[in-house]
């Protein structure tokens, strides 16, 4: 993308708005999310649901703002336990004595090998999807690309002159990351991590939309489009909101964090 | 080349390892143990007695060898769903996975690599404007949904391709196939194009501008010759790189994919194995994915051999 001086500001303006759409829309627009009417089911757009109802009549707009709650928690939180998690590796493994670092670099590349999504299969087999454990299971395979920029730029911080000083007064190890080279990362980390949240929702509904994520009949973005899938026939509209929410999301993240980038 | 290879083997053998582990932690973490251990009717004799034959009776690090020891042997537990084996039930649905994979792979790779280098070539033209703009939103579209999106269109309205499956009953003609193998294919290609695409344009933009570039040029080397001899074999190393990030990617893709497709291959089986608690076979698949991934790239390691003489030179 080629964004302008406002790039930024655009990018955040679409991010405020879904949160208000799903945070504050539920105070304005008071249908009940999870409220079964097998009398009116798929049915058309009206005044008593303005984007209709799916396949057990529920009302579209009611959970489009429900369901927005949880994938927006669920991404943030899980982005924010990559970035955490992915903090501490990268700079485990650019610290010192050389054998620890060594090691964590080692286990850090090895973990990016792993395939994601079946590990995420196994800990929703084993512990079930609860919102909680949806947060850490994203977040818990989604810190390496964080932990491998995290090294990497320690590396480079760690050859400055002032870093030298810090050492030569005598600083501890974990003083001097947070002291002189954690915020120099922060621009770095911002960007990183709003694509890492962007992620993170498109992995929550594919997780929801296979069954294995948020729950019905709790909505979230995923979960609608299951049922939208089986009644695609006789009401394809169903599809499209949830998926362009998700899209919009995804979308403003990614521009949002390219802007960081640049002002990086 | 020969202490390259054996690192890399190494680093493969790390990451089954860790799979293996977080795998056997995982179980042991999870709440509840083996479900006929929940019958309240059991005796405590009787407990003990499945206790010692499950041997969950052994301290943890026991267990931990023991269940690397039957894992060697190829002895992945049984399926609580089909009650068969599990290994064999994966590796039945495994080449069905492979094809997909590699048609997206090759699929992506015909569209990424003339994109990526005419886009890397001139930056901030209007191709690289209008490539940028469809790449941007192409990485934001759930492949799901853009599955969901393509059978309403293609297959319910239109009626060009089939919606789902790998053949038509009944049919076995090459033609039927493809027209099957089409839709999940694009799908999981569109993402993959889209990042190798991204990755092309900056390693062309950064090679063409190198300074053995010009020389070359100015040697008088057609531009075709340049193009190939210099710029394209320069980004020949890290392309091989993306690739191998991306697979374990391409892979979970597949997953999701096979599901919207109803593609029998073993992305789906894992889909409906996590859906009926059937956690030996999730197991089994986690491994035997990280075990492909491995292989994988490991292939891609002999590549860079192939791709960078400098690689092969090495003690």
């Amino acid at each position: 993308m080629n964004p302008g001086r406002h790039a930024y500001h655009r990018a955040a303006a679409g991010i405020a708005a879904l949160a208000l759409f799903a945070f504050l829309g539920p105070l304005l627009y008071r249908a009940d999310p999870t409220l079964v009417d097998l009398a009116h089911t798929t049915a058309a757009m009206s005044w008593a649901h303005p984007l209709g109802t799916d396949e057990s009549g529920r009302d579209v707009l009611a959970r489009l703002m429900s369901g927005g709650r949880v994938s927006l928690i669920v991404g943030w939180s899980a982005g924010l336990v990559a970035l955490v998690v992915g903090t501490l590796a990268g700079a485990l493994a650019a610290s010192r004595p050389r054998w620890l670092a060594a090691t964590a670099s080692r286990l850090l590349d090895a973990a990016l090998a792993v395939p994601a999504f079946f590990v995420l299969l196994v800990i929703v087999t084993l512990f079930g999807a609860g919102t909680g454990t949806l947060i850490v299971a994203i977040g818990a395979t989604a810190w390496m690309g964080i932990g491998r920029l995290v090294r990497a730029e320690t590396l480079t911080l760690r050859e400055r002159d002032y870093v030298a000083v810090a050492v030569a007064l005598g600083e501890s190890r974990p003083r001097l990351f947070l002291r002189h080279v954690l915020p120099h990362l922060v621009p770095t980390l911002t960007a990183a991590a709003t694509v890492g949240v962007a992620q993170a929702v498109l992995t929550e509904s594919a997780l929801s939309f296979l069954g294995l994520g948020v729950e019905p009949p709790q909505a979230s973005w995923g979960n609608m489009l299951t049922g939208a899938q089986q009644n695609l026939g006789a009401a394809p509209w169903l599809a499209l909101y949830p998926g362009i929410l998700i899209v919009a999301t995804v979308l403003a993240c990614n521009a949002l964090s390219e802007a960081f980038r640049r002002r990086a | 080349m020969a202490g390259f290879l054996v690192r890399r083997v190494l680093q493969g053998l790390l990451v089954l390892w860790l799979v293996t582990t977080a795998t056997f932690l995982l179980i042991h973490a999870a709440p509840g143990g083996p479900a006929v251990l929940a019958d309240p009717k059991l005796s405590a004799v009787e407990r003990q007695a499945i206790e010692a034959r499950l041997g969950i009776d052994q301290p943890l690090a026991t267990q931990y060898l023991r269940w690397h020891a039957r894992l060697l042997e190829g002895d992945l537990g049984r399926s609580f769903l089909y009650q068969t084996p599990t290994l064999s039930t994966v590796l039945t649905r495994l080449p069905n996975t492979l094809a997909l994979v590699a048609a997206s792979l090759l699929l992506s790779l015909v569209i990424a690599v003339p994109l990526g280098v005419a886009v890397g070539l001139a930056p901030g033209g209007r191709l690289d404007r209008t490539v940028g703009v469809i790449n941007f939103t192409s990485l934001a579209i759930p492949p799901f949904w853009f599955g969901i999106v393509a059978i309403l269109l293609v297959a319910a309205r239109w009626h060009l391709l089939p919606a789902g499956g790998m053949v038509t009953p009944g049919q076995h003609d090459l033609g039927d196939r493809l027209a099957h193998l089409a839709l999940p294919m694009a799908v999981l290609a569109l993402p993959l194009s889209a990042e190798l695409i991204r990755f092309l344009r900056a390693a062309v933009t950064g090679t063409a501008a190198a300074s053995h570039v010009r020389p070359a040029a100015a040697r008088g080397l057609t531009r075709g010759a340049v193009l190939r001899r210099h710029v394209l074999r320069n980004t020949l190393v890290p392309l091989l790189t993306v690739l191998g990030l991306q697979i374990p990617m391409l892979v979970g893709g597949a997953a999701v994919t096979e599901t919207v497709f109803a593609w029998p291959g073993m992305g789906r089986l894992s889909v409906e194995a996590a859906l009926g608690r059937d956690y030996p076979l999730v197991m089994a698949i986690a491994l035997v994915v990280a075990a492909t991934v491995v292989t994988a790239n490991f292939l891609l390691d002999l590549a860079y051999g192939w791709a960078d003489p400098r690689i092969r030179s090495q003690a």
